[in-house]
């Protein structure tokens, strides 16, 4: 696949803000363009992620955020694809510049998240599955992540004090992140003596929700060459793969898995299906990683993910978190941002929060939590309704 | 008094997912070429060889085994619906071995994460969901059986 350069990258703390996502969304752009050295006359194209909890503006992100920076005629897209949607926008942006449509292109994305559960928009649709979720089962989200951990458990031997070392991992390496909502350490303690939520599963365990933005300048090899920039970070793979039938694994939003009757099931998951689609796209394999950022929505589902990317086998997850690898200054740091454990999903906003963090590092410029080094890393995530999401950067 | 309360019309909470009868069954899709279940019926299935026209009603087997578990120790948001005082959902993922296929579902009332296994037997029933004045509105719920009421009747 063909590379774009990943010039700057600007962010919007993450937190509980209660402000118009715009301003957010604007702070971030600034600070990406202000990152790149690019002006915003100079930006061909802009590519906004939606959110869908802020109303009409929130739907036509990419011409709220053109309109927020100065309408001057720039071309706009906006995407759509729940937690996928900042991949999907950086996707867009890739497109235009491969195609020569335009030479630098402005990502954003930004949401302004409501206290408690996501839940679904008002109105009866009981032929929508994520209606019927709530309406018929009670279904959260966190039900969700309940399901996949105590899985988790039954088929690996994984523990609570396991889940609770993820989220106390990530907590410290959120306390070295000026942009995280949280920045304090959690012992394995404190996250075993938090309420249960949805069991196996506590509080600490699972994301919460948040406000934040988000935001990359993208452009061209040759442009970024014209620039100066000889040795770019590279987006060098995307992967916005789908399931491929049958999926059977229980996922939300989902009260069914496909059925397995008549065909014959993939040899690989969903979720690894959407690494290795960006590995392919790369060229290059999980043992070329150096670090990665994954969707860690609870604390058992990274623990999930370092097998889907390849990092171990299965089933070996466990003893890899204990060995230290995926801390950063082991073998294969695993969120050195501090994940969704520390910021909380912001949902537009959080795969271009996972590529701003991967930029940083490869460009050395991440401070306590550098991940020393660091040549390649992978950004993962899924959106609700089998949307795959992963970024591979390298330089 | 609680007469009153017996008589109240029991209806699907939303129809067209199960049937009322004695025993209640799950309502899903068969596609008439290849055989494989869906579950809603009309909201089923992303089979690439299969066109949503060829998807007729069955009724689906009543028994499963456990896959997962959990329960959702705060009330959901809407649209779920909270009966006041608000208790602890448990909620399972069944498989059904004749459609190779998870079906998630509340379990009976009485029941929490407790006293469920991973592979524990389970049967389909009904349950109260929500109510006013004059009805039941109802959903189906996964209740432990023993063993040999697992072996006793298929399907």
């Amino acid at each position: 696949m063909d590379e774009v350069a990943l010039l700057g990258v600007g962010m919007h703390p993450w937190g509980k803000w209660g402000r118009n996502f715009v301003e957010y969304g604007l702070h971030a752009a600034h600070g990406a363009l202000r990152d790149a050295g690019v002006a915003w006359r100079d930006i061909g194209f802009v590519s906004g992620a939606i959110t869908v909890r802020c109303g009409y503006p929130g739907y036509v992100a990419g011409s709220t955020f053109a309109r927020a920076l100065g309408f001057n005629g720039t071309q706009v897209a906006s995407s759509y694809a729940a937690c996928a949607s900042g991949t999907t926008a950086l996707s867009v942006a890739r497109g235009q510049l491969l195609s020569g449509a335009c030479d630098v292109a402005l990502v954003v994305g930004a949401d302004t998240t409501p206290k408690g559960f996501l839940a679904p928009g008002d109105g009866e649709r009981p032929d929508d599955m994520d209606w019927l979720r709530f309406r018929m089962v009670g279904a959260t989200n966190p039900v969700y992540f309940g399901l996949a951990a105590r899985r988790r458990m039954e088929l690996y031997g994984a523990t609570q004090e396991d889940f609770a070392a993820v989220k106390a991992k990530n907590s410290r390496h959120g306390s070295l992140n000026s942009n995280a909502r949280y920045t304090r350490e959690f012992s394995v303690e404190e996250v075993l003596h938090s309420p249960i939520v949805s069991d196996p599963l506590r509080l600490l365990d699972i994301c919460t929700t948040s406000d934040g933005g988000a935001a990359l300048v993208v452009s061209t090899m040759d442009f970024a060459r014209r620039l100066g920039i000889r040795e770019p970070v590279r987006v060098a793979g995307i992967s916005l793969v789908t399931p491929t039938y049958p999926d059977t694994v229980l996922d939300l939003p989902y009260l069914a898995t496909d059925s397995a009757v008549s065909s014959e099931v993939p040899a690989v998951s969903f979720k690894e299906s959407i690494a290795l689609h960006v590995y392919r796209e790369a060229g290059i394999g999980p043992e070329d990683i150096d670090f990665a950022e994954v969707y860690d929505l609870s604390s058992a589902l990274e623990l999930d993910w370092y097998e889907q990317l390849g990092f171990c086998g299965a089933g070996e997850a466990e003893s890899f978190l204990h060995s230290g690898a995926t801390e950063v200054g082991g073998l294969l740091p695993v969120n050195p941002s501090g994940g969704l454990g520390a910021f909380g999903e912001a949902v537009p906003a959080q795969a271009i929060a996972q590529v701003c963090e991967i930029f940083w590092q490869l460009s050395g410029r991440a401070g306590k939590r550098q991940v020393q080094g660091a040549q390649a890393a992978v950004a993962v995530n899924q959106g609700l309704f089998g949307h795959g999401s992963a970024v591979l950067l390298r330089r | 008094m609680n007469n009153s309360q017996s008589e109240k019309e029991r209806i699907a909470a939303v129809p067209g997912l199960f049937t009322i009868d004695d025993p209640p069954h799950l309502i899903g899709g068969r596609m008439r070429s290849s055989g494989a279940y869906c579950f809603p019926k009309d909201l089923g299935g992303s089979d690439p060889s299969v066109s949503i026209d060829q998807v007729e009603e069955v009724l689906l087997s009543r028994k499963g085994i456990i896959w997962s578990y959990t329960n959702s120790v705060y009330s959901p948001p809407p649209p779920f619906v909270v009966r006041e005082p608000y208790e602890s959902i448990t909620v399972a993922a069944v498989e059904l071995e004749a459609e190779r296929m998870i079906i998630l579902g509340q379990v009976a009332p009485g029941w929490g994460v407790d006293d469920l296994e991973i592979g524990m037997a389970v049967e389909l029933c009904l349950g109260i969901l929500y109510e006013d004045e004059n009805r039941e509105y109802l959903t189906w719920q996964w209740r432990p059986i023993t063993t040999s009421e697992m072996e006793a009747t298929s399907g």
